[in-house]
């Protein structure tokens, strides 16, 4: 069981969340730009890290904020928090 | 290389009078089911990963395709030690496209031959699976899915819950006063399951008695570019490799083998989990799935029930069990088998797969020339027939078998995507 902080409640625990995919990367800013083969990895191909990786958790049972934060998918430790909208 | 038919011959066939025959020697004269030649520095194709995919490839690369080729398939543990292990056995084509059921068809068709062509007892039982549904977007999805199974073949139909109720007697929860009430259900009389450890030592068997080099305990560091970008082969644990083709059949580790050749792929590795209970007599005749509750399970002929649930919320490369996934899937259970709070539990385990961005299945050439990849298989083990069968025609032609032509990498950039999510375990 992970216990993931929330930048507004604390500690909780991670049944209380529930997981909304990887973060995305920051989207092309000029899409006449962007090659077709850039898009399609943009959509559709998150990085796949043995190791840190950037993703959306919901507080659902919670507060309700948009949380993004860095887990290692191999030891499941998990780097400080931050709200989406930051 | 060994020629075919020279290391057919020496292989040993299985029958009843070859074990009575064995039991007279006192089991003395059994000669190893699998070849392990030297390891050479080049082969014709390189497949990645001894698992069913791999083994089962190489077989029909060997059985189907002609036998001058050198294969070799590197594996950097024991064989069948992956997934193919791992995984709960069931064999069903309970999907949900036009292009998906066809292919499963196949393989669930092809598994039930598979015992005598590779003269090695898969302990093969088409037991059926019934669906225990309790919600009505579930039920409208189902109901959807068996029409289009029955364009393409597959058998799924309502039955009650009386029915239900009579089929497996021990599945007295889900009544009318309980939290999720049983509304109705599906039998897949096509499903089955067998023995997961005999489906890879018969694909070793068969093919090393074909030709075939399989290489234990080498391991894939990185793949091989030329200038022109092309892959040409393999960093191994054992030095290097080249090869015409270079196959991956990973499950799991697709991408971390293809990150060392700057190829990004659309797939993600997720942790799924099972455990087992001690065994007991036999009470349950067919698979139970209920996918409203999220829990699955079905009884191993030494009496194990065999329990899965859902995947692990985040990409994973662990296989231990979450607790709270652990505890919903016992949750779920105990509400449709309340009896089984007096079972005990024995062990419990997991195995990472790749999951595609549409959770179906990606057989394709890549941009890499000379690379090849079957990869995405989330519930892949009912795929294993029919995936090395179209995987070795992919190698041997370059072209994708007619079953498998929707599953390339192409269907990405054109967004014809295959979505399969909600038709297995997957989130
Ligand atoms: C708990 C669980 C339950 C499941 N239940 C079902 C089910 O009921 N029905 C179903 O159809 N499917 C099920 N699956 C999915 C199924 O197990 C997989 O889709 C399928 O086994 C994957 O193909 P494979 O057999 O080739 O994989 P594997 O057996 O994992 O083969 C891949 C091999 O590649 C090797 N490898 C990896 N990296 C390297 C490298 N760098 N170099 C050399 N070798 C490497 C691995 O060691 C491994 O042996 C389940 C999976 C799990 C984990
Ligand atoms: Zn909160």
């Amino acid at each position: 069981m992970l216990v993931i902080t929330c930048p507004f409640c604390g500690p909780r625990d991670e049944r209380e969340f529930e997981y909304c995919g990887p973060a995305a990367p920051p989207r092309p800013e000029d899409a006449s730009v962007v090659s077709d083969r850039g898009w399609v990895e943009y959509l559709t191909s998150p990085p796949n890290p043995v190791g840190p990786v950037e993703e959306i958790w919901w507080h659902k049972r919670g507060c309700e904020a948009w949380i993004r934060l860095c887990r290692d998918t191999v030891t499941h430790e998990i780097l400080p928090t931050r709200e989406v909208r930051k | 290389m060994a020629d075919a038919a020279v290391s057919r011959s020496r292989s040993q066939r299985y029958s009843a009078f070859s074990l009575l025959a064995g039991a007279f020697r006192q089991h003395r004269g059994w000669r190893p089911a699998w070849r392990e030649p030297p390891l050479e520095q080049c082969y014709d194709i390189v497949i990645v990963g001894a698992g069913g995919h791999g083994l089962a490839t190489a077989y029909y690369l060997a059985r189907h395709h002609g036998s001058k080729r050198r294969i070799a398939v590197l594996e950097r543990g024991w064989l069948g030690g992956g997934n193919v292990a791992r995984n709960t056995v069931t064999i069903r084509s309970n999907y949900l496209r036009d292009e998906s059921i066809p292919f499963y068809v196949k393989s669930v068709a092809l598994y039930e031959g598979l015992t005598k062509e590779l003269n090695f007892n898969l302990m093969h039982s088409r037991r059926g699976m019934i669906d225990v549904i309790n919600t009505w977007p579930k039920l409208r999805e189902i109901r959807r899915r068996r029409m289009v199974m029955d364009l393409h073949g597959a058998t799924y139909r309502p039955i009650s819950v009386d029915e239900i109720r009579r089929r497996i007697p021990l599945l007295t929860g889900g009544g009318p006063q309980s939290r999720l009430p049983i509304l109705a259900g599906m039998l897949h009389p096509d499903a089955a399951v067998n023995r997961h450890d005999a489906v890879a030592w018969g694909y070793a068997r068969a093919a090393g008695g074909l030709g075939v080099a399989i290489h234990q305990n080498t391991e894939v560091k990185s793949l091989l570019c030329d200038e022109s970008g092309a892959v040409c082969g393999v960093e191994t644990s054992r030095g290097r490799i080249l090869a015409g083709k270079t196959a991956l059949a990973v499950s799991g580790h697709t991408t971390s083998l293809t990150d060392t050749a700057g190829l990004r792929l659309p797939l993600r590795s997720f942790n799924l989990t099972a455990f087992v209970s001690e065994p007991v007599r036999p009470v349950l005749d067919c698979i139970v799935n209920c996918p409203d509750l999220g829990v699955y399970l079905s009884q191993s002929d030494k009496g194990e029930f065999v329990i899965g649930g859902a995947p692990d919320p985040g990409q994973s490369f662990r296989r231990d069990i979450r607790q709270n996934v652990f505890e919903d899937t016992v949750c779920a259970l105990l509400e449709l088998f309340p009896s089984f709070k007096r079972l005990k539990l024995l062990r419990q385990w997991g195995g990472h797969l790749d999951m595609a961005h549409d959770a179906s299945p990606i057989m394709s050439p890549t941009e890499r020339p000379g690379l090849y990849i079957s990869a995405g298989w989330w519930g892949g083990y009912k795929a294993i027939p029919a995936g090395g069968m179209t995987f070795a025609h992919l190698l041997a032609t370059g072209t994708p078998h007619p079953l498998m032509e929707k599953f390339t990498l192409d269907r990405f950039p054109h967004l014809d995507f295959i979505i399969e999510s909600g038709t297995t375990a997957a989130v």
